[in-house]
């Protein structure tokens, strides 16, 4: 059996901090998962750190932009945090651009984001 | 006459009188150095060079290519790095070993068949200095390479100009390489100083064509994605004309006319993200 | 491209057959580049690139084995990867250098992505497998 790479709770938001590097499998398990758990735990927020990911290839870039869309879908925004800058860079050249996935610098900026983004929600008529 | 007698009369010679030559030679060297290399130091020089070419000449004739000239090669490539970094001309360093042709000319000249000799070992030397001037372009290379170097560092600060904005003042020709360094610190200075906003001010550009506008759009998306909200400033009315004229397309990117425009709005909205977050609170 | 394997004494292989292979490809590489001394960012693009094409070679290819080492040219150190397959071969190597074309899993980035991210980029592609070349210079 392959690890698993653990989700938390706080309140009302998931929180991812991946650690290690990744294997293919390990991040489809990640996606499945954290979809499960945004209806079991009626999270309104996922915050997904990778200030330790050394690199991000096409296949976890895909996996942080489905993972966006199908949070969305289930009412969670998602905020992607601690991008390293060499990481940014090569994601540029790879061409990727991580469009629809909200980003932040750091993890404290990352849950200020979401709680920004559901203060406008609940203000909304 | 056979050329190994050739080589077996100049061996003689340079054994002969080495004390003598060597002084002479030193003494043509030694006028051109003012001050620059010790008196010592330059003698040594030439003594181990001497009989470097010495040996060489007995081990392996009179070709400065050949293998028996790898330590005459070396030590010349030394000298000639050394001065190089001393700031004599290349010259100046090839002038010091066809010094030793004079030295050698009244010698040789006099003696039998020494006419055939002495252009024999001119053509030696010929080749020897030809080396030194080679040596002499790769070391300055060097040495121009490590400048740009040091200019790359210096050429791109990245300042912090309120809390949250950093900004980073190009001035003069943005190349992929310089780009390369501006990006890099840009962005790794947003994460030290938890900064969202960035400001690229390129008023000290004079040009800015596709595969620079290509740079400068890759900073602002790397800086997107870690979460950074990055604008370009200093965009005067050429450099505009010249972007559109390209059909460069800037898309969604922010840019201003001067810095002041651009820090006031990243500094309006840096403030009202802090405002927001005490809302948030309550 | 230039033979760069052989005589080099810094070659190291990696057999891939697994995605966890491919977790082991890009340590091996990784290693090689610091070792070299390659700026982070270089590290960065070049394990990315070998991060691809690792993967496409256990998606596509059926495995194989990654030879990296660390190598010289006239402007520097750099670092040299192969990706060696016995898969069926790219039928249309221009398509599939493509940008957005995929076949699979993946964003279609894998291969013209890392053409990308590195400085030189070599495919020989036939009905018994194909092999791709890259080299990262520290530049």
């Amino acid at each position: 059996m392959t690890d698993r790479v653990p989700v938390l709770k706080i309140g009302e938001i998931l929180l991812v901090s991946i650690q290690i590097d990744l294997e293919d499998e390990m991040v489809l398990d990640l996606q499945e998962d954290l979809s499960q758990k945004i209806v079991s735990a009626g999270a309104k927020g996922v915050v997904i750190d990778i200030s330790a990911l050394e690199i991000v290839d096409s296949f976890v870039g895909r996996m942080l932009a489905t993972i966006a869309s199908i949070s969305r879908m289930l009412g969670a925004e998602t905020v992607v945090v601690g991008m390293r800058p060499a990481v940014a860079m090569t994601l540029v050249e790879l061409g990727l651009s991580l469009q629809g996935v909200r980003t932040a610098l750091n993890l404290e900026r990352g849950l200020k984001l979401l709680r920004r983004l559901s203060t406008a929600h609940s203000a909304r008529p | 006459m056979a050329p190994e007698e050739n080589t077996q009369l100049l061996i003689e010679t340079l054994t002969s009188h080495r004390e003598e030559f060597l002084a002479q030679w030193g003494a043509i060297v030694g006028e051109a150095l003012q001050g620059r290399l010790s008196v010592a130091e330059m003698r040594r020089e030439l003594g181990e060079l001497y009989e470097a070419i010495l040996q060489a000449i007995a081990a392996g004739g009179l070709d400065a290519d050949g293998e028996a000239y790898g330590e005459t090669r070396s030590l010349l490539i030394e000298l000639s790095r050394n001065r190089a970094r001393q700031g004599f001309t290349p010259t100046e360093t090839a002038t010091s070993v066809f010094a030793l042709k004079a030295v050698l000319e009244p010698a040789l000249t006099g003696e039998e068949h020494g006419t055939r000799t002495y252009l024999q070992f001119a053509k030696l030397l010929d080749g020897l200095a030809l080396l030194t001037t080679e040596a002499y372009v790769r070391t300055r290379e060097e040495i121009i390479a490590s400048q740009a170097e040091q200019l790359l560092e210096l050429s791109t600060p990245v300042v912090q100009l309120w809390k949250g904005v950093v900004g980073v003042p190009l001035v003069g020709t943005l190349d992929s390489a310089r780009t390369q360094v501006v990006m890099e610190k840009l962005l790794q200075t947003l994460v030290d100083t938890d900064s969202t906003h960035a400001i690229i001010d390129i008023t000290g550009v004079p040009t800015v064509d596709t595969q620079v506008a290509q740079h400068l759009l890759k900073t602002v998306v790397a800086a997107r994605m870690m979460g950074a909200q990055c604008t370009i400033s200093g965009i005067r009315p050429q450099i505009a004309q010249t972007i559109v004229a390209l059909g460069i397309q800037f898309g969604d990117i922010q840019t201003n006319a001067s810095l002041a425009d651009a820090l006031r709005q990243a500094v309006r909205e840096v403030a009202k993200d802090a405002e927001d977050d005490v809302r948030g609170l309550l | 491209m230039k033979d760069y394997l052989t005589g080099n004494a810094t070659v190291e292989s990696v057999p891939v057959a697994s995605s966890k292979d491919v977790v082991q490809a890009r340590q091996v590489v990784r290693n090689l580049a610091q070792r070299g001394g390659l700026s982070l960012v270089h590290q960065t693009k070049l394990v990315t690139a070998a991060s691809e094409l690792a993967r496409n070679m256990v998606v596509y290819g059926g495995g194989g084995v990654v030879r990296a080492a660390e190598v010289n040219g006239p402007q520097g150190v750099g670092v040299f990867v192969e990706f060696r397959d016995d898969g069926p071969g790219i039928r249309d190597v221009e398509q599939a250098l493509t940008d957005g074309w995929s076949s699979g899993r993946g964003m279609g980035l894998g291969l013209s992505g890392a053409q990308r991210l590195v400085n030189e980029f070599d495919i020989q592609t036939g009905p018994d497998g194909t092999t791709v070349t890259i080299v990262k210079w520290n530049r």
